[in-house]
């Protein structure tokens, strides 16, 4: 299950060739990009810098990649996230995942990503007209980990922030 | 007990700081009790880990709940809800 976090672009091609290479079993890729919008909450994006924690964000992407073996048939996942200055068009994020059947594949690539929003340690900060901005965590963005059966971390006060499963509590 | 404390994204900037080792006194043995430990440095730091404010924490680099308990050496991490992807 390879995982990458790089400052480079990535070639949709040529990764998803190289993860069903010499596995003929696979009768199914799912791949999603996600990408750099102009736009975010009614402001115009010019660029942004992504942070990230080094190791953790690592083990976290491990875990998620876990989870969905574990709740899939697939044949194999790959992620490349990428950290540093990206600017409107660029590619952020691939999430590429290989089964027998289509069902699995799709299943497990909305599963990672849903989960990689709101468990994996990377940040956003963009820059605006108006200044530099961090961006809000989205509540949609933890509605989408709940489809899954999953409760998301949720701050305050008696918090009992809930961990990657697999963790202990 | 000797840790390394990590901050992130806007709670880094906020604090001033990306990292830093802390000698905590006896009481203090969770993550929740690490933040009300540095909490008590008042001005910003009273502020940034506030209770209620949306903030994440980790230890040894997995998420953590404030009753995580710390030990000698480990790393806990403060930071912002994620928002990647």
């Amino acid at each position: 299950m390879p995982i990458r976090i790089q400052t480079e672009d990535f070639d949709l091609s040529a990764e998803v060739s190289r993860l069903r290479a010499s596995q003929p079993q696979v009768g199914a890729v799912v791949a999603f990009v996600g990408t750099v919008r102009d736009m975010n909450e009614g402001t115009i994006v010019a660029g942004m810098e992504l942070e990230h924690y080094p190791g953790m964000t690592e083990k976290s992407l491990e875990v998620i990649v876990g989870q969905a073996r574990a709740r899939w048939d697939i044949v194999d996942a790959l992620v490349i996230h990428r950290v540093g200055p990206l600017k409107p068009l660029d590619q952020i994020v691939l999430v590429a995942v290989t089964s027998k059947h289509r069902g699995e594949a799709f299943a497990a690539c909305e599963f990672i990503m849903d989960y990689l929003k709101t468990q994996a340690p990377f940040w956003k900060k963009e820059q605006t007209p108006e200044g530099a901005r961090w961006v809000d965590a989205r509540v949609t963005d933890d509605q989408a980990l709940a489809r899954w059966g999953v409760s998301p971390a949720r701050p305050g006060p008696g918090n009992t922030e809930a961990s990657l499963p697999g963790e202990e509590a | 007990m000797n840790i390394q404390l990590r901050f992130f994204a806007s709670v880094r900037e906020a604090l001033g700081t990306a990292q830093e080792g802390v000698d905590l006194p006896e009481h203090v043995r969770t993550v929740g009790e690490v933040r009300e430990f540095l909490r008590q440095r008042g001005d910003v730091w009273a502020e940034v880990l506030a209770e209620g404010r949306a903030l994440r924490m980790a230890c040894n680099q997995q998420m953590a709940n404030p009753g995580t308990l710390v030990s000698e050496g480990c790393e806990v991490a403060f930071f912002p809800p994620v928002t990647g992807g």
